[in-house]
């Protein structure tokens, strides 16, 4: 083959001999072209002959430039200096007649991945998107996701996105696919911006050359059709309808893009409407036919199918019989269509099934046929009529004597009991014949459950289950705990011969054993055996609830967005995007999608309601700990309600923000500390109203007020602090009175605490911890009180905080839960800390409004609308949180309107909060 | 988007990689391999697999896997739809896809996957266009491409993207002009023990030859279009005259392609075309087993079955097969335990039967499972749905074609337990 001559030969010496060809006459230019274009081993070589390759650009013949095109894209990287000498050819053949040549010039541009000639390329590609000619615009429409790949921020500032955007209403479809398709991928890697924000106008448009375009046009169009939301049911049927015709395609893909969309917007249709019922007759076959494909495409169809099996069980009910298992099915293929088989099982088809499911238990493979049996066991369940057929094919497994077979029957045969008691137990003696082949620790716990379940009806239970405990040290922890629990209710239903089997187990347990979860259980039941049989009797013996065949389910907000991702990853792993890394960029995208079924749209929507909690899922916030797992066991302390200011925040939140009614209020509650000193509603300075707690403490008194922005806040570090309230009453901590307040100053975080002692004895060793909270805040330092504190006495101390600690999220999000020790006892109490303590230095975007700035919130902008003052902030929290707002404030009226955007909406509320009571102070 | 494609062997050697953005590490490929060594065989590898920062998602055809990097949220379908168009475009050019022919024509392959995609979007992936742009080598071109060092890249542009009908080129011209139609069936069934079908479905296709002149716009008809009620279309097929008369109305692509693939689904009664009578037993006491089949026509409409083969794997305890065929040869191979029976014709006067012992491993006990039986075979001149096509006409050109049409069914996977 000449092909592979002309690199395999290729030796340094002959570098010159290319070098001289190179440089003489066209025929043999071609040949030395080709021979360099070619990506190999060789590649040094061929580098080395990028200028002479470079001077061949500039040729009128087209095979030439083809090739050497095609070598500029494998080597440029390697010589970006050199690569500039090819700018200027580029920016020639851009303005050549022929539209071909000025497409293949646009595309080998973007494909030189070189930053230092990006810049020259943007004139160039800002015409031919332009170009009168589809062709160049639609290949200059990739080319803009390319160099968006490359130089982001250049393409932005170049304003390419608002050209692309534009393309989208070009009248060539093929133009219309490209633009689509690389919006797309660019707004893959900026999950904020609305680059595809679709109007009924564009949506029109989309469809219009959904008909026209290629297959994988067709596919960019229909993905960006599913992130569409109608306006109402109308719209949706028109759109269903002119998407229907895509199910025929020969692609795949194309195929399963459609379904999604038409799932998607079925969920707006009114299911009395016939086009419902024939639009759900059509979308059977394509599904089916989806399975004839090669393996690996089924196998994501399958996945997908999955899905919309459990989203509507009436697409696919009669067409049971595409989902039977062949025996040289790919095992990841076999598996899916098991899951399917078992979620399409209904009484009509049941005998089939399993019939099936019986053929399948005695196939070779293990993993397979293990599947198989538990399927039968999940139809069991599932359903009820067949409940004792599976059993019969159960028990007819288990005569087989294959080892894997048996054990999976007796595990999904417990699962069979818990759901129909008391019917199928004379099958325990079958069961029981096979105990000495389990050796898996599933089946052997499944089978000590049911013997200890049904120990009154297995007259040898006790030597059945002392057997087992002959090697009670060598079993995992499954079994012995299911031995332990199993022992104990052998010993409540036959008390009188089972006594030293009892007390041998639970002396193993509880002595032997270095497990803690077998430690604990064998204590709670000696302890309940010891004190009160008949309680330890309603314990262990409990009615347990019924198991349901839904457990397999995926949770319905889940599947209603696993919905809108049908043929994406997400729907392979049936997980959200958010759940799975999204490349090496790492972006968090699509983090909070919208929850019904009918109403999403796939476009990561970032902004926040602006009104009240979000109640979406955590994003930023770790999600909710283990309580239990939480050894400090805070939570569980007294009961010490949170002092009226921290409750008054919390309402206050509720209302209008100035609503001065609440204030006055508030202030006989507090009892002489008026805590919002913000004399309430009116924007008169408010007078210096320092709570007598707070004298001394260091705290820039919280009087500036909103029309007193430059001089309001004393100090020059300090953010607003509120006047110290108690915290911890004297009643409630056997004569201690904290009270406290929290500052921010120069970055760091402090808690102000005065103690005082009300009681008549002297304390000492005093001590602070903090519960697991939303921010991680953690005392710096440990709580200093240097000398006993004596009767009547009180203490101020200052106590460092940092933002290192283990992080929980609470409810309310700014709760603290505070244990404080001293040599009485230990005290718990709780308090709400306000949020703008942890509005970190560097959230600085400009500074007009000192006042707020005091508390780390900065002033972007600030602009005046139809006589209103708006104010455009951003604050970011110590755990990297930005929050962007709008304040509008209006002269004549004391309210003023608040607009947040954040990515963690749970933080919102606390944000009005303390611009409130920054404000107000 | 397709971020690069590598190609690696059954022995796990990455023997071509190809980067349409920037380059992504070879060792990426060690993730893949990984999930290789976990499955028993490689058609059990599977296809999407995640790394943590990329995703594999890989075919596996010609005893190559085809496997694509992706670093977004790109529909997979998409991803594999497209590596099967790669398979089948290399076929098309090499004749044969294999590691060798691959590594031989690596110039072409590298310049036919640049042509593919562009930065990862699909350009020109219908074989026709890409004919035009990278002609596919053949013996003389080869001798001529050495003697004049002339190349395979065409000097063309691909002016088809430019029309309306991206999938024709324009200027064909033919002195014979002619158009000829495939129907292919493909019959999918499961038979259980006793006979009874299972399940049984028909795969149809309509391939087409079309060499015509110009640009003729082609109508076909068909006897009993009810048949179709599940279909999928070239692009070139007119949706809507489909949907309101059910009649196939398009402009050809120039030479090969698949005009229509369609599915008679389960629910529709299905023609079963052969049987097998068998009788495989081992015994529990003796190392022996006995071993018998029997295939003859069922519904075949007077036509002959032919080209029979039966293949069945036997479970790991069998040693050895001391089988008699009555027509036909057979082979065991006692390391893979795959028996292989190639029939060919059946005569209905005479049905052929295979017959004999099987050895077993002395001291076993008897196999749980019992082989399942495989079944090959052809009818020409029946499409087993009953599908005829009516009529072909040709509009927007004055000459007159020659039209062929054939039908033809097969075996899909056909399988008979026992």
């Amino acid at each position: 083959m000449t092909d592979s001559k002309y690199f395999t030969t290729t030796k340094k010496g002959e570098i010159f001999e290319l070098k001289a060809e190179l440089n003489s006459d066209k025929k043999e230019k071609k040949k030395e072209a080709r021979g360099c274009a070619r990506p190999s081993p060789s590649s040094l070589c061929s580098s080395a002959l990028f200028p002479d390759v470079v001077n061949c650009m500039q040729t009128d013949n087209l095979e030439l430039k083809k090739l050497v095109y095609l070598y500029l894209m494998n080597y440029a990287k390697s010589q970006p200096d050199m690569a500039i000498m090819a700018v200027n050819t580029f920016v020639k053949d851009c303005e050549d007649p022929n539209p071909l040549i000025r497409a293949l010039a646009v595309r080998t541009m973007g494909c030189i991945r070189v930053d230092k000639i990006t810049e020259y390329l943007c004139e160039p590609l800002r015409k031919c998107l332009k170009d009168e000619d589809p062709y160049v615009r639609k290949t200059a429409a990739v080319c803009v996701a390319k160099l968006h790949d490359i130089n982001a921020q250049l393409v932005e500032d170049q304003g390419f996105l608002d050209t692309l955007k534009d393309l989208i209403s070009d009248s060539n479809p093929m133009v219309v696919a490209n633009a689509v398709a690389a919006l797309s991928e660019i707004a893959e890697s900026h999950p904020s911006s609305n680059l595809l924000d679709l109007n009924p106008q564009s949506i029109n448009k989309l469809l219009t050359a959904l008909n026209e375009c290629t297959e994988w046009g067709q596919i960019f169009i229909l993905d960006c059709l599913a992130n569409y939301m109608p306006k109402d049911d109308r719209e949706a049927q028109s759109i269903c309808e002119r998407v229907t015709p895509r199910l025929s395609h020969a692609n795949s893909a194309v195929v399963l893009s459609a379904v999604k969309v038409l799932m998607k917007f079925m969920e707006m249709l009114s299911k009395d409407l016939d086009y419902y019922g024939t639009l759900l007759k059509k979308l059977a076959p394509p599904l089916v036919t989806l399975l004839s494909a090669e393996p690996e495409l089924q196998y994501v169809a399958l996945r997908n199918i999955n899905l919309i099996v459990q989203k509507r069980p009436e697409i696919l009910k009669h067409e049971m019989k595409v989902f039977f298992v062949k025996y040289n099915d790919p095992i990841y293929v076999k598996l899916e269509k098991l899951d399917i088989m078992i979620r399409l099982a209904s009484q009509a088809n049941i005998a089939q099934v399993l019939a099936e499911l019986k053929e399948y238990a005695t196939e070779v493979d293990v993993d397979f046929v293990r599947k198989a049996v538990r399927a039968i066991g999940r139809c069991a369940i599932k359903v009820e009529q067949s409940a004792e057929r599976c059993v019969s094919t159960l028990l007819d497994l288990i005569q087989t004597k294959v080892n894997y077979v048996v054990q999976e029957a007796i595990v999904v045969i417990k699962d069979i009991f818990r759901k129909y008691p008391n019917k199928y137990e004379s099958v325990i003696a079958t069961l029981c014949e096979n105990l000495d082949s389990l050796d898996e620790p599933e089946a052997r716990a499944a089978m000590i459950w049911i013997v200890g379940e049904y120990a009154e009806r297995i007259d040898n239970a006790d030597e059945l289950l002392e057997s087992f405990l002959e090697g009670f040290h060598d079993e995992s922890t499954q079994v012995q705990l299911q031995l332990l629990t199993a022992i104990v209710k052998l010993f409540l239903k036959k008390p009188t011969e089972t006594q030293e089997l009892v007390q041998q187990v639970l002396s193993l347990a509880t002595q032997d054993s270095d497990n803690p979860d077998l430690r604990d259980r064998g204590y709670i039941y000696w302890r309940l055996l010891s004190t009160d049989p008949v309680a330890a009797k309603e314990v262990v013996l409990a009615e347990k609830p019924l198991i349901s065949e839904e457990t397999d389910l995926i949770e319905p907000t889940l599947l209603d967005e696993l919905i809108c991702y049908i043929g994406t990853l997400a729907s392979v792993y049936h997980k959200p995007p958010s759940a799975f890394v999204e490349g090496s960029r790492g972006v968090v995208h699509k983090n909070l999608p919208p929850r019904t079924g009918s109403s999403e749209s796939a476009e990561s929507p970032d902004t926040a309601p602006s009104g009240g909690p979000a109640a979406d899922q955590p994003s930023v916030i770790p999600t909710q700990g283990d309580l239990l797992g939480d050894l400090l066991n805070l939570d569980l302390g007294p009961p010490v309600s949170g002092p009226p200011v921290a409750t008054s925040f919390v309402q206050m939140g509720a209302v209008d923000l100035l609503g001065g009614g609440l204030d006055s209020l508030l202030r006989s509650d507090v009892g002489g500390s008026p805590a919002m000193g913000g004399s309430g509603g009116s924007f008169t300075p408010a007078p210096s109203t320092t709570a007598p707690t707070n004298v001394g403490a260091p705290l820039g008194s919280g009087l500036g007020d909103l029309f007193d922005l430059t001089g309001g806040v004393g100090t020059l570090s300090g953010s607003y602090v509120a006047p110290k309230t108690v915290w911890l009453p004297a009643m409630k901590a056997k004569g201690l009175e904290i009270s406290g307040t929290f500052s921010r100053q120069v970055g760091s975080i402090s808690m102000d605490l005065v103690l005082t002692n009300k009681a008549l004895q002297v304390m000492s060793d005093f001590a602070i911890q903090f519960n697991r909270n939303s921010f991680g805040l953690a005392p710096a330092a440990p709580l200093q009180v240097h000398a006993p504190l004596a009767p009547n006495q009180s203490v101020e101390i200052s106590l460092p905080l940092n933002t290192v600690g283990s992080v929980m999220k609470m409810e309310p999000l700014n709760n603290l839960q505070v244990a404080v020790k001293n040599n009485i006892d230990v005290f718990y109490f709780s308090t709400l800390y306000p949020l703008h303590i942890l509005f970190v230095e560097d959230g600085k975007m400009d500074a007009v409004s000192s006042k707020l700035q005091g508390s780390n919130i900065f002033t972007i902008a600030k602009r005046n609308v139809e006589g209103q003052d708006m104010l455009y902030q951003s604050l970011k929290l110590t755990n990297g949180i930005w929050v962007l707002a709008e304040l509008r404030i209006q002269p004549s009226n004391p309210s003023f309107t608040l607009s947040l955007k954040c990515r963690a909406p749970e933080v919102s509320q606390y944000i009005y909060q303390a611009y409130e009571t920054i404000l107000k102070n | 988007m397709i971020h690069s494609l590598f190609l690696i062997n059954s022995s796990g050697d990455i023997f071509l990689e190809k980067h349409w953005k920037s380059v992504v590490s070879r060792s990426v490929c060690d993730y893949f391999f990984e999930a290789q060594e976990r499955a028993s065989e490689a058609e059990n590898v599977p296809p999407v697999i995640p790394t943590p920062h990329h995703y594999l998602l890989s075919v596996y055809r010609h005893k190559i896997f085809f496997v694509a990097v992706i670093q977004s949220e790109v529909p997979p379908l998409f991803v594999i739809e497209f590596l099967h168009r790669v398979v089948d475009t290399f076929q098309d050019y090499f004749g044969v896809c294999s590691e060798v022919i691959i590594k031989d024509n690596v110039v072409v392959v590298y310049e036919v996957l640049e042509e593919m995609l562009d930065n990862g979007f699909p350009l020109a992936t219908e074989s026709n266009i890409l004919k035009e742009l990278i002609k596919p080598p053949t013996i003389l071109r080869t001798v001529v491409n050495t003697i004049t060092g002339s190349t395979n890249v065409g000097d063309q542009l691909p002016t088809g993207q430019l029309s309306v009908v991206p999938w024709r080129r324009t200027g064909v011209k033919y002195t014979n002009n002619e158009a000829y139609f495939d129907v292919i069936e493909e019959i999918d069934a499961i038979i259980d023990k006793s006979g009874s079908t299972i399940t049984a479905e028909i795969q149809g296709v309509i391939d087409a030859c079309v060499k015509l002149t110009g640009m003729p716009d082609l109508t076909l008809s068909f006897m009993n279009p009810r048949l179709l009620d599940d279909v999928s279309f070239h692009p070139c097929v007119r949706f809507k005259r489909w949907e309101s008369e059910r009649i196939l109305s398009f402009i050809p692509p120039d030479g090969n392609f698949r005009l229509l693939s369609y599915h008679v689904s389960a629910q529709n009664l299905v023609a079963i075309p052969v049987y097998v009578k068998h009788n495989i037993s081992f015994r529990d006491s003796s190392s022996l087993g006995r071993f018998e089949i029997t295939v003859g026509p069922k519904q075949t409409m007077g036509k002959t079955v032919e080209g029979v083969m039966v293949t069945s794997q036997m479970p790991k305890s069998v040693l050895n097969m001391t089988l008699t065929p009555s027509q036909g040869t057979h082979v065991f191979d006692p390391v893979t335990k795959l028996l292989s029976w190639d029939v060919g014709k059946i005569n209905p006067q005479k049905l052929p039967s295979l017959k004999g012992s099987v050895s077993l491993q002395a001291g076993t006990s008897k196999p749980d499972e019992n082989p399942t039986i495989n079944l090959q075979f052809k009818i020409q001149q029946l499409a087993i749905s009953g599908l005829k096509v009516n009529r072909l006409d040709m509009y927007g050109e004055k000459y007159k074609p020659f039209k062929g049409i054939k039908y033809m069914t097969k075996a899909g996977k056909f399988q008979v337990r026992t």
